[in-house]
């Protein structure tokens, strides 16, 4: 069952460097209960995609346009603001990296809390309040109840991650969009809250969109992976099939650039040459083409597509990547023994 | 002397916290960093991990010196760093240079690259200003920047290309030895491969010896030929790097090895996590005994309570030079 259906999203920022294409023609759907894994550097456009799709890119200097973003068959793009403010937090919610700069230093934990309960489900302050200990409980934080009492400053890092990650989901939303909710955290603090979050994605059969430049996280957790690079999708498909054998040079690029716990430990890595492109100031031809050992003339001149293009129709387990080269490529060696 | 370029005991760095009284009555101490030795030897690298608040950092800044320690002892090839006076420490200074993190805080926005790289040098007196500029140059080549960038700007540069300006100012006084306090956890996957390359071709041209301070094992096991692993202000485990990443002994070492998610899906979805409860305790009121002993998941195997009464030491276990700080059995 279809939830989510992204199609051709644009988002562009004017600035007075010129425009900025943040996002460029973005197309995706997403089911109940998966989590695709959208994936790339700094600057590719993973998050605000997201934010995109909230509505919530800042405008000006952001320009959003999109063909349709339908979530369970409404369209986001034809909402009024008003409209949208029920969907948010309510339907979708967000986590956002940083939990010390997205938390209000000046409310108690308990209003942060019950202001999403008051606001969509009418609870009273009393009931808000029970609701919002629950689920605090619920993401493993111990006393919720002198929690409640608290600000955030009083706690660590992982437990503000922790309310965050309440707070997204008291409402119960059907799609959460995860933007790097652990970067933030130590690896001991990491597994736990990956650990959570699949336990509640389980037992509430919530999609998720993990937004994430940590391939390793992307790996436990996802069911399809988005590549992006300079703002535009140019490899998807499942997990399991991509790492393993990456059909873009970009994605193969990342993955070997990776350090590893398993291979060669004093092999040199791999890694890309060159710098990622001015979004302002685009080659005409493929965004990756200037730092590709595979480039031929022909990817300077045009811009390879996705093929096929992703619809709600697309078969899910398709796999797609916007290279004009993908067929000749030689086979991946992947450090780590993931080699073909 | 073991032949050691640096030696490192028992080096203590405790802040005062708080309230404290005229009669010094009530005062809290931070016990950053909390009895750490280690040796580094000429042209090796040495990986110092743990999470965020165990002192790895504070152990790097007490080292070059920015902290004057608590207690304890830095000797380099065997003089005593501590016993200096500030105008016997500046040859030393010159020896052992700094990495840091945020390549946008690290770097003066105002200040040219040339200026950046010549600064150090005039402070140390090194050659006439041509001779700095034109050895500016050849650094600059060395890192895989553009030499003719010498009179651009740091905010003109990427974050890979800065952090890149930041190993050359270390190397601007041919140090011997250079901390890199997690140098390449601000990049993105590809240009940190860039980087982590680039610090292994060097070190192998110049000879250099690193402390490298990170919290991404999977980047110290590229980097380190031996690696230290601390908690709560104390080294817990140090060990070769294949002893480490391969069997290693103290329970803090084996969950925060198992914590990291593999690249590969498959190994990933089927790999045993051992998810530790609970956060770090704050390090102005540590556990007693082995200050790991609140969330370690092999505590009932040691009997009594032998954990929370007695501080381990730091002793040799298992097979070569493998130490860790653990009452239980080998």
């Amino acid at each position: 069952m279809v939830l989510l259906d992204v199609n051709n999203l644009c988002v562009r920022f004017e600035t007075h460097h010129g425009t900025v294409r943040a996002v460029e023609g973005v197309s995706f759907s997403l089911d109940e209960g998966e989590t695709l894994g959208l994936v790339g550097e700094s600057g590719s456009g993973k998050s605000v995609t997201n934010l995109g799709i909230m509505g919530l890119v800042p405008s000006p200097p952001g320009v959003v346009e999109a063909g349709h973003i339908l979530l369970d068959g409404r369209d986001l793009v034809q909402m009024s603001e008003a409209q949208l403010r029920r969907v948010r937090g309510n339907e979708v919610a967000m986590i956002f990296q940083d939990p010390m700069t997205s938390l209000n230093p000046l409310l108690t934990v308990e209003r942060q809390l019950t202001e999403v309960l008051e606001l969509h489900r009418n609870m009273t302050r009393a009931e808000a309040r029970r609701a919002a200990a629950r689920g605090l409980d619920e993401v493993g934080i111990p006393d919720p109840e002198r929690r409640l009492d608290q600000y955030p400053h009083e706690l660590s890092g992982g437990m503000r991650q922790r309310v965050m990650i309440a707070m997204g989901l008291l409402c119960e939303p059907k799609l959460l969009l995860a933007d790097e909710p652990t970067t933030a955290l130590d690896v001991t603090i990491q597994a736990q809250i990956l650990e959570l979050m699949k336990d509640l994605q389980e037992r509430r059969g919530t999609a998720i969109i993990l937004v994430t430049h940590d391939l390793g996280v992307v790996a436990g957790m996802a069911d399809r992976v988005h590549v992006m690079y300079a703002g535009r999708l140019v490899e998807t498909g499942p997990i399991g099939p991509l790492f393993k054998d990456p059909r873009h040079p970009y994605t193969r690029g990342l993955l070997q650039s990776v350090p590893r716990l398993t291979g060669d430990p004093d092999a040199a890595l791999d890694s890309i040459p060159g710098q990622p492109p001015d979004l302002a100031d685009l080659p005409p031809g493929c965004a990756f083409a200037p730092r590709c050992s595979f480039a031929t003339p022909a990817c300077e001149l045009d811009r390879p597509r996705l093929d096929p293009e992703h619809g709600p129709e697309a078969p899910k387990d398709a796999r797609s990547s916007a290279c004009f080269e993908t067929d000749n490529l030689p086979a991946a060696v992947l450090p780590g023994g993931t080699s073909q | 002397m073991s032949g050691a370029l640096l030696e490192v005991r028992d080096l203590c760095k405790h802040f005062p916290m708080g309230k404290s009284g005229w009669s010094g009555a009530g005062q809290e101490w931070l016990k950053a960093v909390d009895g750490v030795s280690f040796d580094l030897h000429p042209g090796q690298t040495l990986g110092l991990v743990g999470e965020s608040g165990c002192g790895k950092s504070t152990c790097a800044r007490t080292i070059v010196g920015l902290y004057p320690p608590t207690s304890g002892t830095i000797r380099f090839e065997g003089t005593d760093l501590g016993s200096l006076s500030p105008r016997g420490w500046a040859p030393y200074r010159r020896r052992i240079q700094m990495i840091f993190q945020d390549p946008f805080a690290s770097l003066d926005p105002r200040q040219t690259v040339g200026s950046i790289l010549t600064e150090p040098m005039a402070i140390h007196r090194l050659g006439k200003p041509r001779e700095r500029r034109l050895r500016s140059m050849q650094i600059l080549e060395a890192v895989g920047l553009n030499p003719r960038h010498l009179y651009r700007y740091p905010h003109e540069f990427s974050g890979g290309q800065r952090q890149r300006i930041g190993i050359a100012r270390a190397l601007a006084l041919e140090p011997d030895v250079i901390i890199c306090d997690e140098p390449v956890s601000a990049l993105d996957v590809s240009i940190q491969a860039q980087v982590i390359n680039l610090l292994v071709d060097l070190q192998e041209r110049f000879n250099l010896a690193y402390l490298f301070i990170a919290h991404d094992l999977a980047v110290v096991r590229h980097i380190c030929q031996r690696v230290a692993v601390m908690y709560l202000g104390r080294v817990v485990e140090v060990a070769d790097r294949d002893t480490l990443f391969n069997s290693p002994s103290h329970p803090y070492t084996r969950s925060l090895l198992s914590a990291v998610p593999h690249v590969d899906p498959e190994v990933e979805r089927v790999r045993q996590r051992i998810v530790l409860s609970g956060d770090m305790p704050s390090p102005l009121h540590p556990p007693t005994g082995c200050t790991f002993h609140p969330r370690c998941p092999e505590r009932d195997q040691v009997p009594g309570d032998r954990c929370s009464a007695e501080v381990p030491l730091l002793q040799g276990c298992g097979s070569g030079d493998q130490q860790r700080s653990c009452h239980l059995d080998t």
